[in-house]
């Protein structure tokens, strides 16, 4: 390939209409001229540029400033390094940097934020938003309101709503407050017949039509498609005092520093917003007793688990490879074959598929044999535990497996000769000569697989998703939970989310991690230098 | 092992006189007889699930305990029922996890190989800082960021919808945040393996930088480049954590995510179809990683794990 290439340019341009082939030809093209890589490049830049731009007065148009401001910073970054001449370094790093800037770097550093924070199921977004669906949420029909004829009509954004009030058409939808209907204005939209009303009777009435932008005003509602009435909330918002007070009760509810409206009796009007609460989260992993016992034991049992699996993979791998390195035997590649399977085969589908063999009641394991015993494999916490050890056994056995008969095939077979020729035996060849060689090699591997298995989510979530669940934890976590699956859980699974007290397990993990790195790292050039 | 002994003590007293017989068979046990022995019990081991699976896909309308009688039944029902739930959009699984698979591969082999090739034959202030910080950055896995990534997206998708939770291009994109960091150094120490002076003769002969590496380098590290493509194709669609979190109605959703929601909604009762749907993922998985086992097994011990 490369020696032709300096041939292919005089051929095209002594005579541009001999036959070449097509690769021949292709290369020709491409070197007779720099026009063409340079178009490309003008044209690509062109591409992102035009992107950038449309996607800047959409984040403007939306006063997201942030993101606008990280777009423009991006685009002028991206125009400076490919107009600039030189900076050839930074022409190839550029595009997986800002990948790796965006989604690695700054969702760790969010990760940070979002751990001094109260984040999570009621504590979404910031105040205004909080206090408009406060407002929008406990409504009630406003006693001795006049009903507004309505007809409902279906647009691009779904339901609207046309109301006649005071001799005036006025229309609105779900995002968008009644206005003056303009003549041009229904274009686009069709009347809902009495049949669409009864198919879309649970969008009808949930339709709701803000009165004004202001939320305090309420919203239209309708119940039959044919009148509509408005709805005020029981709560009422004081902006000068900063208070809701709920006006069937009387009850008068305070910001006091916590994220929602609480009451003097302690009761919160929930959702409330998300705000910054220090270290508490961190406090609360530490010194509150029900997280402070599940987060120990799930640590201790993610090092356990993350341990054990090494070191069983590694074990059952460097025995079968020792037992399968024999030249005389026959056959060697077709087991070497099978035994592959499992780690060919996707570990999200092993965890699954193992989680229905080891079933209590139905499963293979326990109904065939063991004879219909009723094992709880996966519902004892230490039988769980051992299930999710096996299963990791299953999956991770071949890579080991692989990597210690390459490693053994690569070891000179000299030296066991000469070992031999000076009267050691087998086991001592092995023991004083193989194995240290062979762990120099293999050291960094079960470092890194250690490593993984710290964060083998996919085998303990499919297996048994982290279960049996801890009956002393005060959080939704379970005895073979490790440290990434419980994150996961506190974040994702449930009614109850918390996103803060989750990143501030991240931070921890995160903590670990580094520690564990550092050692490690000192270990393996300590490993290096004993070669 | 205890077959060994068993063997010995048994053929003295049939036949005390063909000695060599029993000491070639003897010979021949503690050689490699035994050997066999393991490989069998081996086999079983790690065979039997997926035969397992399979029995339990072919048996028609099968329940988790109905699929315990080995091929007792057999019959492609299941994979018809697979495809024709509307609830559950197998085939749509199936084609979201090739597209997000096969994109975020490309794309991170594709941005992996231009950082490689940087580091491997530039010379620039900051490269020994950016290698090692690549180092660094691989520590902490994108997995611990899940909140904050979907945190991130949900803003995102608040200006534009096409980046948002629940969109598959938001996905590759995170994808390819940790593209860099696992696959540069992979290709760093390949890239190294090809001699500079190919380089320096084309640069002789008047190629220039894109034409070095777009035309040459990039067919010299063929092999790596299929490794790295493997690996994060494989990375990509077996994917869990990331996967639930952004993708959340079922016709975006991945295989991964898709047959989950099939075992931990109904599990006994759906198990011969959900055996059928594993079948159908792993299938291709398989006969990928068995056709390009000697790659992988090479990129492998150059530190990747499973």
């Amino acid at each position: 390939m490369t020696k032709t290439a300096p041939e292919a340019p005089p051929r095209h341009s002594d005579d541009p209409k001999r036959k070449l082939s097509p690769a021949a030809q292709r290369f020709a093209n491409a070197s007779s001229t720099s026009l063409g890589p340079i178009l490309i490049k003008i044209i690509l830049i062109a591409i992102v540029d035009a992107t950038a731009v449309f996607a800047l007065f959409t984040a403007i148009g939306r006063e997201a400033w942030a993101i606008a401001t990280v777009i423009a910073a991006i685009t002028v970054l991206i125009n400076v390094v490919y107009f600039k001449k030189g900076w050839l370094p930074a022409k190839y790093l550029l595009p997986g940097t800002i990948f790796l800037l965006i989604f690695q770097v700054f969702v760790i550093g969010y990760t940070g934020y979002i751990a001094f924070t109260n984040y999570g199921s009621g504590h979404n977004s910031d105040k205004a938003d909080a206090i408009s669906s406060l407002l929008q949420s406990n409504q009630e029909r406003v006693e001795g309101s006049p009903g507004y004829p309505v007809k409902l009509y279906n647009g691009d954004d779904g339901l609207a709503m046309l109301i006649e009030r005071d001799g005036q058409q006025l229309i609105g939808d779900e995002n968008t407050a009644l206005s003056a209907l303009e003549p041009a204005s229904l274009d686009g939209y069709t009347e809902l017949n009495f049949a669409d009303l009864l198919g879309r009777q649970q969008e009808v009435t949930s339709l709701k039509v803000a009165v004004s932008d202001n939320p305090a005003d309420g919203t239209l509602r309708t119940s039959d498609g044919r009148t509509a009435y408005q709805y005020t909330s029981s709560l009422k918002y004081d902006e000068a005092a900063d208070t809701m007070t709920d006006q069937d009760t009387g009850l008068v509810y305070k910001d006091t520093g916590v994220g929602a409206f609480t009451a003097e009796d302690g009761s919160q009007l929930m959702p409330g917003w998300s705000i910054n609460v220090g270290f508490d989260n961190f406090t609360r992993a530490f010194t509150d007793s029900s997280i402070r016992g599940a987060l120990f034991s799930v640590s201790i049992w993610t090092f356990a688990f993350a341990f054990l699996s090494v070191a069983s993979t590694f074990f059952l791998g460097l025995f079968l490879a020792i037992v399968f390195n024999d030249m005389r035997m026959k056959g060697r590649k077709i087991y070497r074959v099978i035994s592959i399977l499992p780690y060919a085969f996707p570990a999200f589908l092993g965890g699954l598929v193992w989680a229905g063999m080891l079933n209590k009641d139905f499963g293979f394991v326990n109904q065939v044999l063991f004879g219909g015993a009723n094992i709880p494999w996966l519902t004892d916490p230490w039988l769980a535990k051992f299930s999710v050890l096996w299963v990791n056994l299953w999956l991770g056995f071949p890579y080991m497996f692989l990597v210690c008969t390459g490693a053994l095939q690569s070891i000179p077979q000299e030296l066991s000769e000469a070992a031999t020729i000076d009267g050691a035996k087998p086991f001592q060849i092995f023991r004083l000569i193989k194995l240290p060689l062979l762990l120099v090699s293999v050291a960094p591997l079960l470092i890194s697989s250690f490593a993984f298995n710290f964060n083998n989510f996919n085998v303990i979530y499919m297996l048994t998703e982290g279960g049996p669940r801890l009956e002393d934890a005060g959080l939704n976590v379970g005895a073979t939970d490790i440290l990434i699956s419980m994150v996961y859980k506190v974040a994702f699974v449930g009614s109850q989310r918390d996103y803060g007290l989750a990143s501030a397990f991240s931070i921890i993990i995160f903590v670990i991690v580094a520690i564990i790195s550092i050692i490690s790292f000192k270990q393996t050039k300590a490993l290096e230098e004993l070669n | 092992m205890s077959t060994d002994t068993s063997t010995t003590h048994t053929t003295p007293s049939f036949t005390p006189i063909p000695r060599p017989a029993r000491r070639t068979f003897g010979k021949w046990f503690a050689t490699t007889g035994w050997r066999h022995l393991i490989g069998v019990a081996l086999c079983i081991y790690s065979a039997f699930p997926l035969l397992y699976v399979l029995s339990a896909s072919l048996n028609p309308n099968g329940t988790l305990l109905s699929s315990n009688g080995f091929f007792s039944t057999v019959g492609l029902q299941s994979y018809v029922d697979l495809f024709q739930n509307e609830q559950r959009p197998f085939a749509a699984w199936f084609a979201n996890t090739l597209f997000i698979g096969l994109t975020t591969a490309a794309a991170s082999v594709f941005l992996g190989a231009l950082a490689a090739y940087s580091f491997s034959r530039m010379r620039f202030t900051g490269r020994r800082v950016g290698l090692v910080s690549l180092l660094v950055v691989q520590i902490f896995p994108q997995l611990l960021a899940v909140v904050a990534i979907f945190i991130l997206l949900t803003s995102l998708g608040d200006v534009f919808p096409a980046l948002g939770i629940d969109n598959q291009i938001a996905l590759i994109m995170v994808y390819l945040g940790g593209a860099l960091g696992v696959n540069t150094y992979l290709m760093y120490g390949f890239f190294n393996t090809i001699p500079v002076e190919i380089d320096e003769a084309a640069k002789i002969d008047g190629a220039g930088h894109a034409r070095i590496f777009f035309t040459m380098i990039l067919r010299l590290v063929a092999p790596i480049l299929a490794v790295v493509g493997l690996l994060s194709f494989i990375s990509s669609t077996s994917d869990f954590v990331l996967a639930s979190v952004v993708l959340v109605s079922p016709e975006n959703q991945t295989l991964a995510v898709g047959l989950y929601s099939y075992v931990s909604e109904e599990f006994t009762s759906n198990w011969s179809v959900f055996a059928a749907g594993a079948v159908l993922a792993a299938l291709p998985v398989m006969a990928l990683f068995l056709y390009l086992q000697k790659y992988i097994v090479g990129g492998l011990t150059a530190g990747a794990g499973k």
